[in-house]
């Protein structure tokens, strides 16, 4: 089964994949959980569905106008909590049941039952091309460029947005820069979990990591190793057992969140006193 | 010093259909310790963001050191504000020394990471705030005085001209709230600042500062008349009292010192 896992082509493909994704996943989870976001990637990855039925029915590769919903729909929901009377939370719920919906509409509309919605919903991560794979390249060198770059500052927002927009932190641009970044790593984590399954590997990370780690950059780490392990872990336990590797993924990921969130005391205590 | 710090010409801010501030008026001069007075409500908080560019006034002009204040915010350099509420999330994993380095991002700019020079201006406002030893605590681990002393730290992190403090001891204990008001007392002094220091404590409030700013919708500026603390106290109190339950609007009055 190892040797399958080196050999076969499709399976390096999704093993290069996996950490390509859970690495972008766990960095970002840090801010989404330190920000208090989870729901926005929720939001953020249910909106991809209409942008996925929309390619299905546009017969182009539902790639493109997926990532074009999600970020239509993070940039409205930033818009539409700062120009209008509404919740961050109320706005999330309307737009992504409203781009749910659009999707069932759309699906009914191209009648492509028989393509590969199942695989956009829950993942499928074996069928991941030499293309998709490029895709999920370009897009980790985008994001990880962009974090590094303005670490700093993404801190500071996170952290302090008042304080940060007064010391000349141009606030604004990056939140929704942020939310950009959120929304490509979304559409590229739909090959690994699918859409319904994606916010999980933007929270549980980034929750896992805060129950081990006293600093942010450490927190960064922990949450960026802990999503790969967990993907690599998954695939190849889903392999081996034949199950859905997005939902062994992600089952890996909460056992390790609820082992933390029960050691946490003790782990904090034992990291004070060193 | 001298000049004008911050000017406010017929500042109206409406919100949800409520008038918040009314034909304001304002000039402080560059160098004074100024202390917001006025009831939960009555625009205290709106004043402050007024004037950081943090709410643009639906009429009127705000001029800090003569410059917009969104124009003035991009310099990084010239604001050192406390908010309210400065810890979002108490869970947060960032150190003291890190939090004061915050301060210092505006100046440094994008894409730059902080330097040698940063690191020993930020140890320095720690010791000038009296606590050095907590530069590698987490920030979520401290008690609320200290929290508040590494807020004020980062604020000074800026080196600012004006320093804005927006509550500053709310829910801190009579000793504490005197030692932060004495102690940004010492520091305006040092570091030659403005201060503005939004406070519901009238008492503390009088024993510190320069001037008193009593807002309620319209603004009302007391100058302290040339007599003892507690005569300033007493007067003030009065005035306060009656700016609080009365209906009569208060335009800005100079030198007032009945």
């Amino acid at each position: 089964m190892m040797i399958d896992l080196f050999t076969l082509g499709f399976l390096q493909r999704a093993l290069v994949a996996g950490i390509l994704v859970s690495l972008l996943c766990g960095m970002l989870s840090t801010f989404v959980v330190l920000r208090r976001m989870a729901f926005i990637g929720v939001g953020i990855s249910h909106s991809a569905f209409g942008g996925v039925a929309l390619g299905f029915l546009l017969g182009v590769d539902p790639l493109w106008t997926g990532i074009g919903f999600a970020l239509l729909v993070a940039v409205l929901i930033e818009w539409a909590q700062t120009h209008t009377a509404v919740e961050e939370d109320t706005a999330i719920g309307i737009f992504f049941a409203a781009s749910m919906a659009l999707g069932l509409i759309f699906l009914h509309l191209s009648r492509a039952y028989n393509v590969d919605v199942f695989g956009f919903l829950f993942g499928n991560i074996l069928a991941i091309g030499t293309q998709q794979l490029w895709q999920i390249l370009g897009v980790t060198v985008v994001v990880l460029a962009v974090i590094l770059a303005f670490f700093k500052e993404i801190v500071f927002l996170s952290f302090d947005e008042e304080m940060a927009w007064v010391s000349g932190v141009p606030v604004k641009a990056l939140r929704y820069l942020f939310l950009i970044l959120l929304a490509l790593v979304v559409i590229v984590t739909i090959y690994l979990v699918g859409i319904i399954l994606v916010s999980a590997l933007l929270v549980i990370p980034g929750a896992i990591a805060q129950n081990l780690s006293r600093t942010l950059k450490h927190m960064v780490g922990v949450s960026a190793g802990v999503a790969v392990g967990a993907a690599v872990s998954g695939l190849i336990l889903s392999y081996g057992i034949d199950f859905p590797s997005g939902a062994t993924i992600v089952l890996v990921l909460a056992a390790l969140y609820l082992l933390t969130s029960l050691l946490r005391p003790w782990l904090l205590c034992k990291s004070q006193h060193q | 010093m001298g000049g004008i710090a911050v000017k406010l010409d017929r500042v109206w801010v409406n919100y949800n259909g409520a008038t918040i501030l009314e034909d304001v008026n304002l000039e402080i001069e560059a160098g004074r310790y100024v202390g917001i007075l006025g009831p939960n409500g009555a625009g205290k908080s709106t004043l402050l963001k007024v004037i950081l560019g943090l709410i643009h006034p639906n009429r009127g002009q705000v001029r800090v050191f003569g410059e917009a204040p969104e124009k003035l915010r991009l310099r990084g350099d010239v604001v050192g504000y406390l908010p309210q509420r400065p810890l979002g999330n108490p869970r947060f994993p960032v150190t003291v020394l890190d939090v004061v380095l915050m301060g210092r991002y505006g100046r440094i700019g994008l894409l730059k990471r902080p330097r040698r020079a940063d690191r020993e201006l930020a140890r320095q406002r720690l010791e000038d705030l009296g606590i050095p030893h907590l530069a590698q605590r987490l920030i979520g681990d401290l008690s609320g005085g200290e929290q508040q002393r590494v807020f004020i730290a980062r604020a000074l992190g800026v080196e600012p001209r004006l320093l804005v403090l927006d509550e500053p001891t709310v829910s801190l204990d009579a000793c504490v709230q005197d030692d932060i008001f004495e102690l940004v007392n010492t520091l305006k002094e040092k570091l030659h600042l403005t201060v503005l220091i939004v406070s519901h404590d009238i008492g503390t409030v009088a024993r510190h500062v320069d001037d008193v700013i009593c807002i309620n919708r319209r603004i009302h500026v007391h100058q302290p008349p040339p007599i003892g603390r507690l005569g300033l106290e007493s007067t003030f109190g009065c005035a306060v009292e009656y700016l609080f339950h009365g209906e009569i609007p208060h335009r800005v009055v100079r030198a007032h010192d009945d």
